[in-house]
């Protein structure tokens, strides 16, 4: 029997949590090296997962345990690690932007011991959703996320246009609300199924082959996209997007805008159209229309900001309308490049925002019309500032474009006209993106700056690894997309049988 | 050698690749260094291009079969997308050309970039230029045409700001990414039509497959409609009108990038990929006719503005603007054969005037009006005598290169007219005086800033060899390069051409007519500008027709125009967006949270932890449900009773 390698993946950063516990809160170089070999570590372990998987075959793989372990029998919940197609890039984008959280984090000297315990923690949780295969541990997971979450912005986080105290409380209340929506939709999803089948299954494989009648899959799609749309800020159930990433540290808002809140795709491909492809049918063009709208509303939004975080907390809203309009095609194409687009934004969000960090340790600001020339004192940070934004406009050569070209393809066939207002965003996220990125680091250097000083040693990390995935991904992007279509296309192949046998 | 030339032509874009990867990780803190890397890795790709040129031009089967291979890049049920080489006369003459010009211009910029805190960086990107712009030119496919595409439109952007302690700059390459990216959004809906439709981005598949669009079960109204999407793009990147206005602010660049990208090179992508997709513009007779309007147009349109500029760089610019509209014109009548001869011979007298332009600057301490010059020639005669040879290329003096394919430029457009198309005259007069416009204001420009009085505050000087050298090779380019598009032995032609080759007889009449047009236009700035010492005549003529001249001076005011909308209409209408989200989305949130709190306080009277409340609440409860079991309404018993049944 092999070794239950998800597992220990997924308690690499709680042991090193567990282990900075006892070290004096005096060590923090010490504790950020715990903090960085955990997540190192488990890193490490995902890549070797990652390219480890077995395209052709497909499917779960990587099972701990040999199999569903039995846990709470009465409810049917076991404790199932797998991964497959979907899962793995979710979990190396964990992964990769929590190591690079780690680095990002290097210079915070307030309490750096609890930041790197709370850190863990969360990349743990976040991880853990991806892996479980089961619907209860999910939301186990998903529940062991908002604490440290909450905790990290009131006391590392930044008051600016609201306060911080506002700005983590409106994270936590719309993850909790998120949730208490979703809590209600599984619980009855779970319900009736064991009326229908007369027996206890929590697995999604287990839930998706139950018949559920229609009328009862529209009402609980409707609750479970009201819990994952607001938690990938679905217009318009954005609103904490904003406040939130401008609120919290730089360590929460790249975990939370890179991967946290593509549990909101995730979960709503894997659970709620998995299981219930009757409901998504009847939702998916109302996600569209609200994708669309997200898109251009949040463009629009970003162009109104002279705050760096906002641009790109509003940017990050835009490019969830691209993932929604990606999965709202429900055709194989599109929700591969939702998928896709999930993982590249996530790395060029957590790009971003460690960059954005960087600025405001270094100036003090992140008010664009009081920022101006850092290329000059910073070359290194303008190459990452630059990369990431040139990631998230879509240029070619970079990880962002073909998951987005490809997302529109399969829109514009399904929703013709609809999308290209979409498409049309391509232009507005170019004016915002170049103002911010242009304004930021060109133009005449500034006396009040000069002693600003570059990138260099510990604080490389999140450049070298989030750009180097960003060139990677953008050059080779089957290395991505084979992947996420050995996942996809068996779960929308079900949906095509299930759609077909229902034939309404 | 040709043999691994043609089967290994992926290895020119890849060197200069390769430099910039090398430069940016290794040599950057030695300049000298990456400079070395930069030119010899292009003066390499250079070589392996003029050997793929000579593999195709001596087998004539590439004509009709060009030589293509590919490798699947990413791939999915449905979707798949090949990357690869495709080798045919064009795109081996455009190998050519670019890896020879870009060769000559980095050996150029040794000498203008030398002392610049940012020399290597600078020869960083132009490897990944000269790259990226080779690779869109052996493009298989559309879509890795389109990413080339955009990565020199990033390297352009990245030049045109090069100077980073200059707003000018800064604002310079905004402009261009931004007006380019409006143009791309048009190419992007026009690809996304195409794959959907065809379910191919491949050149060669799209050329078997669109003449038969019917099959695909779409109209002649979508493929026009497709057509001219896909030229929006074109209209964006090669400057044309309305998407023209960067072009002449990317001379905010140094000049090397001026003569490279903004002249030379980069700029004709435009021009080259209609050419590329002419299978599908000459089945759509309706976007046809657009293109040519819009090529003419232009052309006029950036001569008349060219005629009152004063900066020597911007007058040279609204020129480019003009000849590519010259170029596109004649795709837009359906001659490949003009339209590429024209940006060929305008890749050498552009550049080489351009290259000219840098080595005044360099001389006068970049100071760029050209009335504030005079009698340069002096001092700097190879720039100047060279300047002049490209001054008579470009006014279509014979036998220099722009006489050629002007003319043939001509001749395609009045046979257009000839076969009968509805205002094909009007093209035929917008082009001939366009050509009259041209030979003016470019004499202008050399009357004013080579001859005549010098003036006594400059002191130039001619520039060092690095930049000479590539000036008299391109003169000779300038002036010879055409001889292989003459009428009466027109190689280029049967080599470059759509459809079947062009066989006009050599129309002395045209000829005589296009020759008088230059030496007419010679001869006015002769007059107004050198002959006239003062420039008396000038100044009154600006001055009798002042709101004329205001009107060109200040380029029609669509710049303005283009501001307001920007400021009043998009910036305006974000602010609005915003205000909303946190004054209506944003409330409605905050509302909930309030009235959960208030709901909270108010509950709170039940939460009391007293027995006996919670107890008479229950008591309640229950006498309320009897009750209502008991005498309610019929229907809620009903299914209360339901239930239970």
């Amino acid at each position: 029997m092999s070794l239950p390698i998800l597992t220990i993946t997924l308690l690499a950063p709680i042991v090193a949590a567990l282990v900075i516990v006892f070290v004096p809160k005096e060590e923090e170089k010490l504790c950020k090296w715990i903090a960085a070999i955990g997540t190192g570590a488990a890193l490490l372990l995902s890549l070797y997962v990652y390219f480890g998987y077995d395209q052709s075959v497909g499917g779960l793989q990587w099972v701990d345990f040999g199999g569903p372990v039995p846990w709470i029998k009465d409810l049917g919940v076991t404790y199932f690690m797998a991964v497959d197609g979907l899962s793995l890039p979710m979990l190396l984008l964990t992964n990769l932007i929590g190591f690079a959280a780690v680095f990002a984090s290097w210079n915070v000297t307030h309490r750096a011991k609890e930041l790197m315990i709370y850190l863990l923690i969360l990349i743990a949780g976040v991880m853990g959703t991806f892996i479980a295969q089961d619907l209860f541990i999910f939301l186990l997971f998903y529940e062991v996320v908002v604490i440290p979450i909450y905790i990290m912005v009131i006391i590392w986080g930044s008051s600016k246009r609201v306060t911080k105290e506002y700005a983590g409380m409106k994270l936590t209340i719309y993850l909790l609300i998120g949730s208490a929506f979703l809590l209600v939709g599984v619980i009855a999803t779970f319900i009736q199924s064991v009326l229908i089948t007369g027996q206890a299954n929590m697995s999604f494989e287990g839930l998706a082959r139950v018949p559920f009648p229609e009328d009862f899959q529209i009402y609980m799609f409707g609750l479970m996209l009201i819990g994952f749309g607001s938690l990938l800020s679905m217009w318009p159930l954005h609103s904490w997007s904003p406040d939130g990433y401008a609120g919290a540290p730089t360590a929460v808002s790249m975990i939370h805008a890179g991967v946290l809140k593509k549990i909101g795709g995730y979960g709503l491909i894997r659970i709620a159209i998995y299981v219930l492809p009757l409901g998504a049918k009847f939702w998916a063009p109302y996600i569209a229309v609200l994708g669309v709208i997200g898109v251009a509303y949040a463009a629009m939004g970003a162009l109104a900001q002279k705050d760096l975080k906002y641009v790109v907390g509003y940017s990050s809203v835009s490019h969830m309308g691209y993932v929604l309009l990606g999965v709202a095609s429900l055709g194989v194409i599109g929700v591969n490049g939702a998928v896709a687009s999930m993982f590249a934004h996530g790395v060029m969000a957590a790009l971003f925002f460690s960059m954005i960090g960087f600025i405001y340790e270094k100036t003090h600001t992140r008010w664009i019309p009081d920022l101006g020339g850092l290329s000059h004192q910073a070359p290194r940070l303008s190459v990452g500032f630059m990369m990431a934004g040139m990631a998230s406009l879509g240029l070619p050569g970079l990880i962002g474009f073909v998951p987005e070209f490809t997302i529109f393809v399969e829109s514009f066939r399904v929703f013709g006209w609809l999308a290209v207002l979409a498409i049309a965003g391509i232009i507005i996220t170019a004016l915002y993106v170049l103002r911010a990125g242009a304004n930021t680091l060109f133009g005449p250097a500034r006396e009040e700056y000069r002693q600003v000083k570059d990138l260099r040693g510990a604080e490389l990390v999140p450049l070298v690894v989030l750009g180097g995935v960003l060139v990677i991904g953008g050059l080779l992007p089957s290395l991505l997309f084979d992947m996420v279509n050995s996942g996809v296309a068996p779960i929308l192949a079900h949906i095509q049988e299930t759609l077909q046998i229902g034939g309404r | 050698m040709v043999d691994f030339a043609l089967t290994h032509a992926w290895l020119v874009p890849l060197l200069p690749a390769l430099a910039f990867v090398i430069i940016v990780f290794l040599t950057r803190p030695w300049p000298k260094l990456s400079g070395a890397v930069s030119i010899a890795a292009m003066f390499s790709s250079f070589v392996l291009a003029s050997s793929v040129a000579y593999g195709v031009f001596t087998n004539p089967g590439f004509i009709e079969r060009p030589l293509i291979y590919s490798l699947r890049w990413f791939g999915m049920e449905g979707f798949t997308v090949d990357v690869g080489v495709m080798l045919d006369p064009t795109s081996a003459m455009m190998l050519f050309m670019v890896s020879m010009v870009a060769t000559l211009i980095q050996i150029y910029s040794t000498g203008y970039m030398h002392g610049d805190p940012q020399y290597s960086v600078f020869f960083s990107y132009l490897s990944l230029f000269a790259a990226s712009m080779l690779g869109l030119v052996i493009s298989s496919n559309l879509l890795q045409m389109f990413i080339l595409w955009e990565l020199v439109g990033l390297c352009s952007f990245l030049l045109i700001g090069f100077y980073t302690f200059k707003i000018s700059a800064r604002e310079a390459a905004k402009k261009a990414f931004i007006t380019t990216r409006i143009g791309d959004f048009g190419m992007l809906l026009g690809l996304l039509f195409l794959q959907i439709i065809f379910g191919t981005l491949d050149l060669a598949g799209l050329a078997e497959r669109v003449p038969h669009y019917e099959q695909y079960g779409i109209s002649l109204g979508l493929l026009t409609l497709i057509a001219i999407l896909v030229f929006i793009g074109p209209i964006g990147k090669s400057g044309q009108f309305p998407l023209h206005v960067w072009l002449p602010d990317a001379m905010e660049g140094p000049t090397p990038v001026s003569a490279l990208i903004h002249a030379a090179t980069m700029v004709v992508a435009g021009v080259y990929l209609v050419g590329r997709t002419l299978f599908l513009f000459s089945e759509v007779p309706g976007a046809a006719e657009v293109i040519a309007f819009i090529g003419a147009f232009t052309a006029i349109f950036a001569a008349t503005i060219a005629i009152t500029q004063r900066e020597i760089k911007r007058i040279l610019a609204y020129s480019t603007v003009s000849q590519l509209g010259y170029m596109m014109l004649a795709l837009g009548v359906g001659s490949l054969s003009a339209g590429m001869f024209h940006l060929w011979t305008h890749a050498f007298f552009k550049a080489l005037m351009f290259l000219g332009a840098g080595s005044v600057l360099h001389a006068l301490h970049d100071k760029a009006d050209v009335w504030e010059m005079g009698g340069l020639i002096k001092k700097m005669p190879i720039t100047g005598w060279t300047f002049v040879i490209g001054g008579l290329a470009i006014a279509g003096i014979p036998p220099f290169a722009g006489f050629w394919s002007k003319d043939e430029i001509l001749v395609v457009t009045l046979e257009y007219a000839r076969q009968g198309h509805a205002l094909g005259y009007l093209l035929f007069f917008l082009a001939s005086f366009t050509a009259l416009l041209t030979a003016f204001y470019m004499w202008r420009m050399i009357f004013l800033t080579f001859f005549g009085k010098e003036k006594p505050e400059n002191h130039p000087h001619e520039s060092p060899l690095s930049m000479t050298f590539p000036l008299l090779v391109l003169a000779a380019l300038a002036a010879v390069g055409g001889l292989i598009g003459t009428p009466w032995a027109n190689v280029w032609g049967k080599w470059i051409h759509f459809g079947h080759p062009h066989h006009g007889e050599p129309n002395y009449g045209l000829m005589f007519f296009s020759v008088a047009l230059a030496v007419a236009g010679i001869g006015l700035a002769y007059r107004l500008y050198y002959q006239d010492e003062e420039k008396k005549l000038a100044k009154q003529l600006a001055e009798r027709y002042q709101p004329l001249y205001k009107l060109s001076y200040h380029k029609y005011y669509i710049d303005e125009l283009y501001q307001w909308f920007t400021r009043q209409v998009v910036d305006a209408s974000a602010a609005v967006f915003y205000w909303f989200d946190i004054h209506v989305v944003d409330n409605i949130v905050n509302g909930l949270a309030g009235a959960t709190k208030l709901s909270g306080q108010g509950l709170r009277y039940f939460h009391t932890g007293r027995i006996q409340t919670y107890a008479l609440v229950f008591f309640l409860a229950l006498l309320v449900i009897t009750v209502v079991l008991a005498f309610g309404s019929p229907t809620l018993a009903g299914s209360m009773g339901g239930v239970h049944s």
